[in-house]
């Protein structure tokens, strides 16, 4: 058996101190467990941070919602507050795993939680974010499940969090602890498009640990998380989509959409937010707005559908968001 | 014993076993955890084995580089081609009953047919020390880059199939290519079905254990008896010598019917160690190298006139099969016995691949076929403006028109029309895309479904106890359909001995032999041998019971009955358990054993049924579900009306499966992409439509003489066909290659 240490952690304080860059932070266990028997994941020490106070979720005085760690993603789809101003982000922590996982899985670790890609799954496999350098599987093999935008030519697998798309629409603050301190990152710029690195998945520097993810003040409006994939329940995104749209009688006079599934990251698609944006809240709208989304995307042997699915999960989002502002 | 079974009978309403609706008798071992599963078995100094396997599909094993897994804590040693021990290959025939899973023995040369393929086994005092040592095994290859895995990409389109003919499976009658020519309504069309995986729940695994010269495999099993024969010819040793014992099984579909290399290596390593070794055979691994349902391709063409009548079916399949062992699928084998037609021509053709070899997966073939004449069949009635299920009255078989025999009992028109009425199938617009329900466009399809009922010889021994209880016993398993339960039925409506009294001893190759729990036949095949027991057994009793000083000196043995455990002659009566206990015996029992008879040349037997679907195709987001499926099924006589109606709803969610989601994909390099239970998609509960099962109830008695024919398959078939057709009806979209994915509807 490969051995590991294990540390437990009783404040943020220890945490911070007890890890360093080649240890591993458990909370929930249900990503960093199945990596480590499939000898993806090596770590040299576990520390575990599921005892850590953080696990409230409070409303701070500028309206924000602040919201723990450790707050399973049960108790935060749960939460009345995240239900009533946020339905988007309930709905789309409810459409992700299953009960029993989402009663073990965290917030923090759902924000780090790893590509589904099969190759980077298989330590056999060269995988350029596994192992730098050794190449891509996915783009010369089978890549149905991967992404169309963001991609490039060192890695293009999908950030496969349905949370990530549900908070990257409402808005939200990544905040990270470290031995230097407290750092603020606006959750967009937390995970990082692969590029030549893809083996650097987000803006957390060794030693940090996330606390918190703030959410900005409710948006209001009409909201809706769709996901679309081969069965009903259980499985990960081939494409998703978080809308957000406030209405000015008829027109569009705000509007916030991400999109999972199709990219490497959580995907907020400005594109179609500016082409919403004081138009009138029709069919058309929604169809440019996706099209305006989709117009950059690459398509690589087996996953050209995900072009067209993720603009049928735009315009179908829209709508429903619509609906709802109008309710 | 009655002949007539033309004439509708319901069942009998005396019985107060057999036909009721009886819970499991292992539900509750089960349920607490007392069910002994083959890798919950652990012995006393018992050891570990995990295997490593090759990441290329195919070359040579040049070098295995051991040091450094040898060295690793735990480890014992590690078995491979340059040490493992010479051994024979079985025989691998089925009717001398020790066929196996994959005919290539273990590490037996140093080729790579297909990624996955085992090339060490390491051995450690623990899983984690197995494991962990495991990984660390490198390996050296010579790799070729003309691996196949992909048969589909070898079609033109038209004409012949890929691949060898195998000229054993041809079957024809009268002059189909002439038929077909003359017809004024032609229908040609290919359809394929990927390659499908069994994914049972509970992994296949083997505890080995040598105890002198005495083998002993504690196996996940469908075949005990089979895999017991096939390892005493490997290791050429008596049958005696060898036990294979699976008292449970967490489902099999198929794949646990024969043996794989797994328990070859692990009953070596027994050996070689002289401790006893487990090996759990990995779940990624379970993908590759424990059997898959293959990839098919097949063509149809039917020829029929302008009212519908069918002049001429022709069914050709193709299937991929492995250079570490060969299997037919024989995809059109139920073809020519389906429809009423002079005109018929089936062949089959067989492609080698570099995987692991393929195997039977419940309703092997048959689901296969019934995919692609039921579609071809909707096609038709597109074709001829015709209902459907009119064609399917239209052309009729009143008797098996391939073996020329009369049906043993057909009530399919019955399934047909029963079915269509419970669904609603009077309300189906033909046009494609006229029923709406707001974003959804509603679809309805039909299929016929169809299985061959079968029977084998089997051996059983029914004993009776002074305790009161009966001891029943057969080398058969129960793997999670009931067998268990309906043989304790079947006693307790013999004997009148009430079913918590009645000990069933399954799942064990020491016992008299009992066949697989395959093929839909373990059902008609037990019963009998359990009642043909039972009257050895009650001969037995009856001689005790009028011996001289016993209680009935001097009375007929013909006039002696059985009821309610007792023995009664007139007035007079005894337990059966105070005969026992007088005469200071412990057990009486009998064995016997019985096989179908001249039945067999005389009628043809089959179960039928017919399956009707909605599905809702939600056009906006490419979103397509199924709502409804309505299946009634003709098998006999249902002996325990809960369990049977299970298995067809269970079937009925594998054909979803195969309709709708699973396929095990390969890439250019001949490497398996999505090998886990994540990946690789099968239904979930919230795929679960509304699924309505109905059991028509008339006992076949020509099959046995309780008139139960087999249910364990017949549901999958044709459920992929009804799917298909029913996508038809709502997009006018004709997807002919399975699974009906999201691409494949946006790309047509
Ligand atoms: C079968 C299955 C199906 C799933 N389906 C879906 C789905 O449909 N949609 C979806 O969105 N997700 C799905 N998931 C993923 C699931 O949401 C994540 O596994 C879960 O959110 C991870 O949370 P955790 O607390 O268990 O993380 P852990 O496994 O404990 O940790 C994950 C990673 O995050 C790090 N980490 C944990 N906490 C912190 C912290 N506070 N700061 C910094 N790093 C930290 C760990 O070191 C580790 O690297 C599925 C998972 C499984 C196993
Ligand atoms: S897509 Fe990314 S994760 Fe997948 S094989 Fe390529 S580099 Fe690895």
């Amino acid at each position: 058996m490969r051995g590991f240490e294990f540390e437990q952690a009783d404040d943020v304080q220890q945490a911070i101190n007890r890890h360093g860059s080649s240890d591993a932070l458990i909370a929930g266990g249900t990503t960093l467990l199945d990596l480590v028997k499939l000898d993806v994941m090596q770590p040299e020490k576990v520390v575990d941070v599921s005892r850590l106070p953080l696990k409230r979720i409070e409303t701070l005085e500028d309206g924000r919602l602040k919201v723990g760690a450790l707050v399973s993603n049960t108790e935060l789809a749960k939460h009345e507050i995240v239900m009533r101003d946020y339905p988007v982000l309930s709905e789309a922590l409810l459409s992700g795993a299953s009960t029993g996982l989402r009663n073990m899985a965290s917030t923090g670790g759902n924000v780090m939680q790893r590509t589904r890609c099969p190759y980077f799954r298989d330590p056999a496999m060269p995988c350029n974010k596994r192992e730098p350098g050794t190449g891509c599987s996915a783009i010369e093999g089978i890549n149905r499940n991967h992404a169309v935008l963001g991609t490039s030519e060192h890695c293009i697998a999908t950030h496969p969090s349905d949370m990530c798309v549900g908070m990257v629409a409402a808005g939200a603050t990544v905040v990270v602890e470290g031995s230097q301190g407290v750092r603020e990152i606006p959750f967009e710029e937390y995970h990082l498009l692969p590029g030549e690195t893809p083996e650097q998945e987000h803006d957390l520097l060794a030693g940090e640990l996330i606390t918190h993810v703030i959410l900005d003040p409710p948006r209001g409006g009409g909201q809706s998380y769709l996901k679309l994939r081969d069965r009903a329940s259980y499985e990960f995104a081939l494409a998703s989509c978080a809308a957000i749209v406030n209405l000015e009688g008829d027109r569009i006079s705000e509007a916030r959409v991400a999109m999972g599934g199709v990219a490497t990251k959580p995907w907020r698609a400005t594109a179609a937010e500016e082409a919403l944006k004081g138009q009138p809240a029709t069919r058309e709208t929604f169809e440019r707005a996706a099209e305006a989304v989709m117009q950059d995307a690459v398509a690589y042997s087996h996953n050209g559908y995900k072009i067209t699915l993720g603009k049928q999960a735009i315009v179908r989002a829209l709508r429903d968001a619509t609906a709802a502002a109008r309710a | 014993m009655t002949t007539e079974t033309q004439k509708p009978q319901r069942v009998d309403g005396t019985l107060t076993s057999i036909g009721q609706k009886k819970p499991r008798i292992d539900g509750t071992l089960k349920l607490t955890g007392g069910a002994d599963y083959a890798a919950d078995r652990n012995l006393p100094n018992q050891t570990w084995g995990y295997p490593v396997s090759s990441t290329i599909a195919k070359g040579r094993l040049v070098a295995l580089e051991l040091d450094e897994a040898l060295a690793m804590p735990g480890v014992l040693d590690i078995f491979h081609h340059d040490n493992f021990d010479k051994l024979s290959r079985s025989p691998n025939d089925f009717a001398a009953a020790n066929k196996v899973g994959e005919l290539r023995l273990p590490f037996e040369d140093n080729e790579i047919y297909y990624h996955g393929q085992y090339i060490a086994l390491v051995v450690a005092d623990t899983f984690e020390h197995a494991r962990a040592a495991a990984r660390k095994v490198r390996a050296q290859y010579e790799k070729s880059d003309d691996q196949l895995t992909d048969i589909l990409a070898l079609d033109s389109g038209q004409g012949d199939l890929p691949g060898e003919d195998v000229p054993g499976d041809a079957s024809s009658r009268g002059d189909a290519d002439s038929a077909f020519e003359s017809a004024s309504i032609q229908l040609d069309q290919r359809y394929s079905i990927a390659h499908e995986n069994h994914s049972v729940m509970e992994m296949h695994a083997s505890v080995a254990q040598w105890e002198n010269d005495m083998l002993t495999v504690y196996e996940s099993s469908q075949g005990v008896v089979f895999q017991r024969n096939a390892l005493a010819k490997i290791f050429g040793i008596p049958q005696e010598k060898v036990t294979v014992i699976s008292h449970f099984i967490g489902s099999g579909f198929g794949s646990k019917l024969f043996m794989w290399p797994h328990a070859v290596m692990t009953s070596v390593a027994a050996r070689r160690l002289g401790r006893p070794v487990k090996t759990v055979v990995p779940r990624e691994l379970e993908y590759l190298n424990t059997g898959y349902r293959p990839t098919s391709l097949q063509r149809v063409r039917l020829g029929a006139d302008d009212s519908g009548k069918l002049l001429s079916i022709h069914h050709d399949g193709c299937n991929e099969t492995s250079p570490a062992g060969l299997h037919d699928d024989s995809v059109n084998g139920a073809t020519p016995s389906m429809y009423a037609c002079d005109n018929v021509a089936v062949t089959n053709r067989l492609v080698t691949v570099n995987k692991g070899t393929p195997t039977s997966m419940r309703a092997p073939g048959e689901a296969s076929g019934a995919f692609a004449l039921e579609t071809a069949l909707d096609e038709l009635a597109v074709k001829l403006d015709m209902d459907p299920l009119a064609l399917r009255h239209k052309n009729f078989a009143d008797r098996d028109p391939a073996a020329d025999l009369p049906w043993s009992s057909n009530h399919l028109k019955e399934c047909w029309d029963n079915a269509a009425q419970r669904f609603g199938w009077n309300k189906r617009n033909p046009t494609p895309g006229a029923m709406k329900d707001g974003d959804e466009i509603i679809g309805y399809g039909m299929a016929t479904q169809s299985w061959e009922a079968m029977r084998q010889h089997c051996s059983a021994r029914f004993g009776f106890r002074d305790d009161g209880t009966l001891l029943v016993a057969c080398g058969t398993q129960d793997i999670g359909t009931g067998t268990y339960t309906i043989v304790a039925q079947t006693a307790s409506e013999m004997t009148g001995v009430p079913i918590e009294m009645i000990d069933v001893r399954l799942g064990d190759s020491s016992l008299p032999s009992g066949p697989l729990s395959g093929g839909s036949f373990a059902t008609a095949t037990v019963l009998p041998a359990v009642s043909a027991a039972m009257k050895e057994a009650l001969a037995e009793l009856k001689t005790l019971a009028t011996a001289e000083g016993g209680v009935f000196e001097n009375v007929d043995q013909d006039s002696i009955t059985l009821r309610d455990g007792r023995l009664v002659s007139g007035d007079n009566s005894i337990e059966i358990a105070e005969l026992l206990r007088q005469n200071r015996i412990g057990l009486v029992d009998g064995e016997a054993s019985t096989k179908p008879g001249d039945e067999q040349d005389q009628y043809s037997f089959r179960s039928f049924g017919a399956v009707f679907v909605e599905v809702r195709w939600d056009p906006g987001i490419s979103r397509l579900r199924v709502a409804r499926i309505c299946s009634t099924i003709d098998i006999g006589r249902a002996i325990n009306p809960l369990t049977a109606t299970n298995q067809v709803e269970g079937s009925i969610v594998m054909g979803m499966g195969m309709g709708l989601f699973e396929q095990i994909e390969y890439d250019a390099h001949g490497y398996p992409y999505n090998n886990s239970l994540a990946d690789y998609i099968v239904p979930v509960n919230a795929d679960m439509p509304q699924i309505e099962v109905e059991l028509l109830d008339y006992p076949d008695y020509l099959r046995n003489e309780f008139g139960a024919r087999g249910v364990g398959e017949i549901g999958l078939t044709g459920v992929a066909a009804a799917i298909s057709n029913a996508v038809y009806n709502a997009t006018g979209k004709r997807i002919r290659d399975m699974p009906i994915s999201i691409e494949k509807l946006l790309a047509s």
